[in-house]
């Protein structure tokens, strides 16, 4: 059993206006198994939340701690964070000119558990993972999101959800930009890397349909930078109804 | 010399130092063997834009030294490798140099490296001269190479060590021959070196000419090639690697001077490090008689660090439209912030991205030299660098 825990996360971004305050306080925890949905307006603040616990160079943590399983998160770079076992499925991944995805899959999963795995498993769970997510075989050599189509490059985000098999995964609106078929590919990747390694979900969305797909345990309203209001799945239907107008306009 | 008017240099009315005359049409470009037919080097001169001439370390001098210890090779009976006079009436038969350095190198080398494959000759290894240099005295090296009809090898130039060389590489391939020339620069620092390659292909011979510069401070390379008879192909491919301080160019030429031939070029190249400066100026001429034409040259190129320029100028003269395709591509990428990213999201170290993504981008260039133990070295060469950052 893992642990999560964000607390008090203030977060600052520069903008061409000066420093501009994004995160306000922030209160989260998530332990190994539980689906949290973060669910919010545009500019809320939900995707600073996602990039602040990645550690993108680009907001500043001015307040506050991630720590996973006691561990400072904040003194970790990137890439520590990600070997740590954190994960982050991210909404606009981008194009990695010259790397295939078989190299590129190959070697993150080499730098996560410290080894090379083994070819001839390797190469059968890259199989499994990508024709569970109706992904042609073709792609393993093509180039990291090149070319790749908006639902094609939310598969490939979940292919490594799938094949890193992290602790605790953050999906950045994963279901924006997939239709309905693609929506249901997508949450059965989810929904089978959170059975298979007791993943905890931090999942981001505007919209309620993806939680149809995959069952939250909480759901959290995110407003003006901090948790608005947190309650169960019926939160949600109360916000597929009325909207995010009654939070916005207090 | 033969000078057109547009061009006017020493001994014509119309010559001048120091002002700007742009060359509009590439087959005009002036040629000559003798280094004083060409006028002192300026930057100013549209072949040295990009350079200053101390960066040449002398190369540019009317009399240089002569590379021959700092040669070695095996000689064989497929492939004759021997020095011969440079009065030989075939040195000078394939290309006839087009810039100072080139004709210095001309000049200066009393002695050629004659290397010939014997005709019908198939030679399963590839044949290395290796050319090293401890020493940074201006020197002059010119090398012959004639592929006989219906030979295939492999040649594999290797330039290493402390040096500072002009030289000139003629390329004779003949009647349905198939030559895989190499040239590999990896001097040390403190070292300029500038070349002039001159191909001629005749009917139906293929040539794959490969360029990989990594080490010297000034490396130039302006490899010409010249279709002569119909059916031949050519691929010109080349790698390099800039890091801070360094200054790689490559000035690729395909005359196509013959009907129904096909032409590939690629190069691809990655920089470094603050004042890491690339050039590539590809060009492609389609003569009236070269109906059929087949033609695509392409460049990219990767900064991985800011200070570091990329200049890239694709050329493409066509003087028929009877052809099959002419096509080129040029473009210039950043390895930027959001691709780190990405990576290291994934556990991927910054180190480790950055071999990645450059290897990533380099190795399909690598293989096409098609010889294995070379691949594995030239890739071992740019992982050092990329640790030396």
């Amino acid at each position: 059993m893992a642990t999560l825990e964000i607390k008090n996360l203030h977060v600052t971004v520069e903008t061409d206006q000066g420093t501009k305050e994004i995160l306000k306080g922030v209160d989260l925890t998530i332990k190994s198994g539980e689906i949290h949905a973060v669910m919010g307006p545009n500019g809320s603040g939900k995707s600073t939340l996602a990039y602040s616990i990645a550690g993108h160079p680009k907001y500043t943590v001015t307040k506050g701690e991630i720590l996973l399983d006691g561990e400072n998160v904040l003194d970790m770079s990137v890439d520590e964070r990600a070997r740590a076992g954190l994960f982050l499925a991210m909404q606009y991944p981008v194009e990695i000119p010259g790397v295939s995805v078989s190299n590129f899959l190959r070697t993150a999963k080499t730098a996560i558990t410290g080894e090379a795995p083994a070819l001839r498993t390797w190469i059968k769970d890259v199989r499994d993972a990508m024709s569970g997510l109706k992904i042609d075989s073709t792609f393993s050599e093509r180039n990291v999101n090149e070319g790749f189509s908006g639902g094609e490059k939310k598969r490939h985000e979940i292919l490594q959800l799938e094949l890193l098999k992290p602790r605790f995964a953050i999906l950045d609106e994963t279901d924006s930009g997939l239709d309905v078929d693609a929506l249901k590919i997508v949450s059965e990747g989810v929904n089978r890397a959170h059975q298979a390694n007791d993943l905890g979900v931090l999942m981001i969305t505007h919209y309620t349909r993806i939680l149809k797909c995959i069952k939250p345990d909480f759901v959290h309203v995110f407003v003006d930078g901090k948790v608005a209001e947190q309650g169960g799945e019926e939160l949600a239907d109360q916000l597929e109804a009325e909207g995010y107008d009654r939070y916005v306009k207090a | 010399m033969s000078d057109s008017p547009k061009t006017a240099q020493h001994g014509l009315a119309e010559h001048t130092h120091g002002s700007f005359v742009p060359l509009q049409i590439r087959s005009d470009r002036p040629s000559s063997k003798s280094v004083s037919d060409f006028e002192a080097i300026s930057p100013l001169q549209d072949l040295w834009r990009y350079l200053q001439p101390d960066q040449l370390n002398g190369l540019d001098s009317d009399v240089l030294g002569e590379y021959e210890s700092e040669v070695s090779f095996v000689s064989t009976d497929d492939v004759k490798i021997s020095w011969i006079e440079s009065t030989d009436s075939r040195v000078g038969s394939i290309g006839v140099p087009e810039d100072r350095v080139a004709a210095a190198a001309y000049t200066n080398a009393s002695k050629t490296l004659l290397i010939e494959v014997a005709e019908s000759a198939e030679v399963k290894e590839p044949v290395v001269i290796k050319i090293a240099a401890n020493h940074p005295a201006p020197s002059a090296l010119h090398i012959f190479v004639v592929a006989k009809k219906f030979s295939n090898a492999t040649l594999i130039v290797e330039h290493m060590g402390l040096g500072n060389l002009a030289e000139i590489i003629e390329i004779d391939v003949q009647d349905e021959a198939k030559l895989n020339i190499v040239s590999v620069q990896n001097w040390d620092k403190g070292s300029a070196h500038v070349s002039a390659h001159f191909s001629k292909l005749a009917r139906n011979s293929f040539l794959k000419h490969s360029i990989a510069s990594f080490g010297g401070d000034l490396v130039r390379i302006t490899p010409v090639t010249t279709f002569t008879g119909p059916g031949a192909e050519v691929e010109m491919n080349g790698v390099y690697f800039a890091s801070a301080g360094q200054h790689l160019e490559n000035r690729p030429f395909v005359d196509h001077a013959a009907p129904n031939c096909k032409s590939r070029v690629t190069y691809k190249g990655a920089l470094q490090g603050n004042k890491a400066h690339t050039v590539w100026i590809g060009d492609v001429l389609i003569r009236v008689v070269a109906e059929g034409t087949d033609t695509y040259e392409l460049n990219r190129n990767l900064l991985l660090t800011d200070g570091a320029r990329a200049d890239s100028v694709p050329n493409l003269e066509i003087e028929t439209g009877e052809i099959e395709g002419a096509g080129h591509a040029s473009a210039s990428g950043r390895f930027d912030d959001e691709q780190l990213f990405y990576l290291q999201a994934r556990g991927i170290t910054v180190d480790d991205a950055r071999r990645l993504v450059v290897l990533g981008f380099l190795v399909d260039i690598l293989q096409r030299t098609g010889v294995e133990e070379l691949v594995e070295r030239l890739t071992s060469i740019v992982e050092e660098k990329l640790g030396s950052y």
